[in-house]
């Protein structure tokens, strides 16, 4: 067993708006390109070229389909990575101490050198957030790019999770939610940000924003800043006895 | 508790950071290459890039797959075995160059057309044209055929330019953005950009497709429209708008050929032109005098309202036609409903909602400009609506007109090139009149008399024949498609082979896999390819083909020339070309060698310039006859196309120093361009920023960039006088006129005002048999083949099933794991199949080229993309089916040539499993020039 810090003095993580997430995996490949090339054991992937390639990736999009009664179909994407808990299973069940949770920002890590590749924290998160690595047989997962965030070698305006600086549609967001003043503990509190599976208990630091609503049934509407068109004239001379009025009185139109 | 381990958080990220242009798709964004030990460690997007601004998408992270990617050609390569069979061995470059100038020679001696020089993905047009050019064949062209061309050349007849290079939604200031189609495809990172910040702002995204991935699964609301009605239901809300005056009337006015007097002389053979003075100039009725004046006269103030009677006959404006059609009540709600699958009431209210934001939430910005007829403006007033369109909406049959509908759209809520709407790109505006006409005049042993492609603007312009045939092998510019300003790559193939207009001796191609996902009826192609006469010699003679990478294309080429990653090459993104500007800035790129291949590879540019050389074509030598350019870096460098112009416009030597815009070659320029991130911009001053085609602050700009020589203003034309020159040949005026089979396409398609019809093939087939549209679309996560070698992106996508909505779900109840046959009116396939209900409930859609031949691209022949991803290019024939007058009818736009991918219709049934998991038509395995890859992958280059 390994324990987890009573406190963190941060609570680093991550803010994903899956209103505006298109679901282009632009995290997933930044992530396993600074990854492989960074922090620990590069990322492997097995058969790359073959029947079936499967390789280690620390942020995954998974795209739901959702079904609203009276309204069309839509479809979420929904990226996933460690979740940074705030009582992580993945740490309390770890044998050997190499799962722990940093004091200094409440980060989720693996110490490579001390873990055997049991496999149990990737059991225990119920998240799925962890992957073995099938070629150097230790636990990887997202460590939300603690060799970048502080990395004094990365220009300041470079110093956050590969992920986010690469997301095109500005989907993520990083910070810390232990500042109520922060961006994300801001964007948390505007945009009602939800944690995954709350019932788990986990205390997930990172939030999502939930999707606006969408095509929302107008038939009803007495909109009075957009009503339905009121036709001017229904054929073309009828128009054009209306233009004559219209350039004087239309928005645009001659004054 | 265990100390917490000790962490370096200040790793050392990389030795050097070598900056160039993304080429992982068409999108051209800048990209930080970080160093190690001298080789590629990771990829990041440049932050200062005005594409991209720091973002990069997961093709552009994964290009580091594709440097290592074990499908890499490794040398010139020479044909041994069958064609088509994949047995090669590796030449020397001495020898790939004098096979290729051996078989080139003696064609520009005798027959230069009997060269067919294709160029697909290429994005050195200006180049690759040139060579083509000096060569002296008429037949070259790149993708754009099979691709947008009905989106751009809608948009430069109707407004100068379209999306994309051309243009963008004002991001900054729009309210309200509607996208139709799918359009994934082009311009990827800026529109996601572009999404991200409207969302952030509150603004509203509308998204009208029938499918309900990517872009439109963000849209706040969605309209799953049946495809190939986008016209339809693009017409209805002009309809609606019309009907409710809800129109910028001062604009239309102003800055349109609304207010352009139409010659109606029933007698006369300008009938539906428009009336110009002695100078050659479009009439308009000035508002100050009552009387005509030039459109552009000085204080000329156009009315839209008045007539002009002569002779007995009443000569209206533009604008009174385009009430005649728009208030036609074929284009109203209800009569609209049931053919787009949108309810009359959606349409109302999208109608209402668009007229609501462009003019009850107009928006002014307080900056003065002057138009062209000297008047002065205090403000710049916005209509924030805004729209981008691509891929989804051009690849019809119906696509020209389509587009020409939507940008109409935009033009009349004054949406152009204003505050919030759309705005263009430098050097764009370009209207169809500042580009050149196609040229296709052979001589022998001498170039063309100008350039291949361009744009029409009357029956003289078609490249024709004196006897009527056509000149080109793609039949472009004829009357089967005469505003075909892109070429026709797709109808290259199968021309050739059948002979018709006639045959050639070399197919020469760079950077298209024609004999896989590019090609139509792709099975047929790969026969065509291999097919032999009566004397047992191939009906296509001699094929070259250049590509970096062991595609399928590879296998059918009697001699490939390899060429370099864009990691380790020269290019110019270039003005001239296909440039990278921003609406605030113009702009151009270059790449350079971050590093050095290590094989015997070469950018393909660099071997057109040796190439050209030992052709002696105009250009590529010197007076003494030695070679011009050493290789593509010396041609950007030093290549002048006008006197002060060359590819790059960024440090050019002017007299003191450099400048940006014209200048005289510099010798540094390129290492101006790295030391400066890979790119040069320029900003727009800010009066010049909005209404460009009409405001002289930027006429005087672009002049001094270098766009243009002189200002020339011009006005939008959703009156396309072209189209009514055809026309008017199709009712028997002027010397070139349609043969008759076509008179009654010519005249039904080519209506100057935009229209809609149904997709040409729905009258051919029994739509109640095919009553299913069958669709596809790229990933945004890869592009087209590229992406299936890349170890990275084909475990994101490697297989695709068909994507079924849920009443044809239900209806033939399939279950998970089943699999389909499909059949279209040509071909049919055998696939798994999938649910989707945010789905059109008539479309199916799959992914595109995804699915792989096996023994390409260095896969393991029974890798995931060679079983269960499949194409649906085998259902869709390049000709529609036979109308029995003995006649091939391309299956394209008949204006534009565009390929009409998604005019498909297919039948579905539920089928047994086929043996071994596999989709069928199952092509046999090609033999590589490569071997496969590596069991396992740990890509860490640094210690």
């Amino acid at each position: 067993m390994t324990t987890l810090p009573t406190s963190t003095d941060k609570k680093l993580g991550l803010v994903i708006d899956l209103d505006t997430c298109v679901g282009c995996h632009a995290c997933v490949i930044s992530c396993k390109g600074w990854n492989t090339e960074n922090y620990g054991a590069p990322l492997s992937d097995q058969d790359p070229y073959g029947a079936e390639p499967s390789g280690t990736f620390l942020n995954r999009v998974h795209s739901y389909e959702i079904q609203p009664e009276a309204a069309p179909a839509q479809l979420i994407h929904f990226p996933k990575s460690c979740l940074h808990c705030e009582d992580a299973p993945c740490v309390t069940v770890c044998p050997t101490g190499a799962s722990y949770k940093r004091v200094e920002d409440g980060i989720v890590l693996v110490n490579e050198q001390d873990c055997i590749g049991c496999g149990l924290c990737a059991w225990a998160c119920p998240y799925g957030a962890r992957e073995m690595d099938a070629t150097e047989k230790v636990m990887k997962k997202c460590t939300l790019c603690v060799d970048r965030i502080y990395n004094e070698n990365l220009p300041e305006e470079d110093r956050e999770p590969a992920c986010v600086r690469t997301c095109p549609a500005g989907a993520r967001h990083f910070g810390d939610f232990a500042d109520p003043d922060s961006n994300v503990s801001k964007l948390t509190a505007e945009r009602g940000g939800m944690d995954l599976m709350p019932e788990m208990g986990t205390k997930p630091v990172n939030k999502y924003l939930p999707p606006r609503l969408k095509d929302r049934d107008r038939s009803q509407d007495v909109d009075i800043l957009a009503p339905l068109l009121d036709p001017v004239a229904t054929e073309s001379t009828g128009f054009l006895g209306w233009l004559d009025k219209a350039l004087e009185n239309m928005p645009g139109g001659k004054t | 508790m265990k100390d917490q381990p000790i962490l370096d958080t200040s790793p050392k990220v990389s030795d050097e950071v070598r900056k160039t242009t993304c080429y992982m798709c068409a999108c051209r964004c800048g990209i930080n290459v970080h160093m190690k030990d001298g080789k590629v460690a990771y990829i990041e997007g440049n932050k200062d890039h005005p594409v991209n601004q720091g973002v990069l998408c997961a093709k552009g992270s994964a290009g580091i797959m594709q440097v290592n990617a074990p499908s890499r050609l490794k040398a010139p390569l020479k044909r041994v075995g069958p064609r088509g069979s994949g047995e090669f061995e590796e030449i020397s470059w001495d020898e790939a160059l004098d096979i290729a100038t051996g078989l080139l020679k003696p064609i520009r001696e005798k027959h230069p057309e009997k060269l067919a020089f294709f160029t697909g993905r290429d994005q050195s047009q200006s180049f690759t044209s040139m060579w083509a050019q000096g060569f002296g064949t008429p037949n070259y062209a790149a993708h754009g055929g099979f691709c947008s061309v009905n989106m751009a050349a809608a948009g430069i007849y109707t407004m100068g330019g379209a999306f994309w290079e051309f243009g963008q939604p004002d991001w900054d200031h729009t309210k309200m953005f509607l996208l139709f189609g799918v359009a994934e495809d082009h311009d990827s990172n800026p529109i996601k950009m572009g999404i991200g910040k409207i969302k952030k702002r509150g603004a509203r995204v509308v998204g009208i497709n029938p499918i309900r991935t990517g872009y439109n699964a963000v849209a706040d609301d969605w309209f799953g429209i049946t495809p190939g009605t986008d016209g339809l239901l693009i017409m209805a809300l002009i309809h609606e708008l019309f009907k409710a005056g809800k129109l910028d009337l001062d604009y239309l006015a102003r800055f349109t050929n609304a207010s352009c007097l139409v010659n109606e002389d029933p007698k006369s053979p300008q009938n539906g032109l428009l009336l110009r003075d002695e100078n050659g100039e479009p009439l308009v009725i000035d508002a100050n005098t009552g009387e005509r004046a030039p459109w552009n006269g000085k204080g000329v103030e156009p009315d839209l309202r008045q007539t002009y009677r002569h002779a007995g006959v009443t000569h209206r404006p533009v604008f009174h036609l385009m009430a005649d059609r728009f208030l036609d009540t074929k284009y109203a709600p209800e009569n609209v409903a049931d053919q787009t699958g949108i309810s009359a009431d959606r349409i109302r209210q999208l109608a209402a909602d668009i007229a609501h934001v462009a003019f009850d939430e107009a928006i002014e910005l307080d900056r003065e400009w002057t138009d062209f007829r000297g008047k002065k403006h205090s403000k710049m007033l916005g209509r924030p609506v805004s729209m981008h369109s691509m891929r989804g909406i051009s690849a019809h049959s119906n696509g020209f007109q389509t587009c020409r509908a939507l940008h109409t759209l935009q033009i009349i809520l004054g949406a152009v090139e204003t505050p919030g709407g759309m705005r263009f790109k430098p050097p764009y505006p370009k209207p169809a009149t500042a580009h050149p006409k196609p040229h296709g005049k052979v001589t022998p042993g001498q170039p063309l008399n100008g350039p291949h492609l361009g744009f029409t603007h009357g029956p003289e312009d078609l490249m024709l024949h004196e006897d009527g045939s056509p000149i080109r092998i793609d039949k472009a510019f004829t009357w089967e498609n005469p505003l075909s300003s892109h070429g026709m790559m797709h109808m290259v193939i199968a021309n050739a082979h059948a002979g018709d207009p006639y045959k050639i001796d070399t197919l020469f191609m760079y950077m298209a896999n024609m004999s896989w996902n590019s090609s139509m009826n792709t099975s047929a192609v790969m026969d065509m390819l291999t097919d032999k006469d009566e004397n047992g010699d191939y009906v296509i003679p001699n094929i070259i083909y250049s590509d970096a990478y062991s595609s399928e294309m590879v296998a059918f080429a009697d001699l490939v020339l390899p060429d370099t990653t864009y990691l380790e090459r020269h290019d110019c993104i270039s003005l001239l070309d296909r440039p990278i500007c921003e609406a605030d800035a113009v702009a151009d790129a270059i790449r350079w060698p971050v590093i050095e291949p290590d094989r015997d590879v070469r950018g393909f540019q660099s071997v057109l310039c040796e190439l050209g050389a030992r052709l002696d074509l105009p250009g590529f030598v010197n007076e003494d006859g030695s070679q011009k350019y050493a290789d593509y870096a010396d041609y950007i460098t030093n290549h002048m196309r006008r006197p002060g112009v060359g590819p790059l416009a960024g440090w050019r030597m002017g007299e003191n120093g450099t400048q940006g815009g014209r200048g005289e070659p510099n010798a540094s320029q390129l290492d101006n361009y790295i030391a400066n991130g890979g790119f040069w911009v320029e900003h727009v001053p800010e009066e010049a920023a909005y209404y460009k085609p009409f405001n002289m602050a930027y006429q005087d700009w672009a002049v001094k960039m270098s766009f243009y020589d002189s200002v020339q203003p011009y006005i939008f034309t959703p009156y396309v006088e072209p189209l009514r020159k055809m026309q008017l040949a199709a009712e028997g005026h002027g010397r070139v006129q349609p043969p008759d089979h076509l008179r009654q396409q010519v005249k039904e398609t080519m209506d100057p005002l935009p229209i809609w019809y149904a997709p040409l093939s729905d009258e051919m087939i029994d739509t109640t048999e095919f009553d299913v549209h069958a669709l596809t679309q790229r990933p945004m996560a890869m592009y087209h083949s590229w992406g299936t070698q890349n170890a990275w992106l084909r475990q994101i996508h490697g297989v695709n099933p068909l994507y079924v909505p849920t009443k044809i779900w239900e209806k033939h109840g399939f279950a998970d794991g089943d699999w389909a046959k499909v059949t279209s009116p040509s071909g049919v396939i055998t696939v798994p199949v999938a649910h989707m209900a945010a789905l059109n409930e008539n479309t199916v859609w799959t992914w595109n080229a995804i699915g792989k031949r096996k023994g390409a691209w260095a896969l393991d022949d029974d890798a995931q993309e060679t079983t269960k991803g499949f194409l649906l290019n085998h259902l869709i024939h390049e000709l529609l089916p036979e109308k029995g007058d003995g006649m091939r009818w391309s299956n394209s736009d008949p204006i534009t040539g565009q390929a009409a991918w998604f005019d498909l219709r297919v039948k579905i049934e539920k089928c047994v499993t086929p043996a071994g998991d596999q989709c069928q038509p199952e092509a046999p395995a090609q033999k590589a020039p490569v071997p496969k890859g590596p069991p396992t992958l740990a890509w860490k280059v640094g210690k």
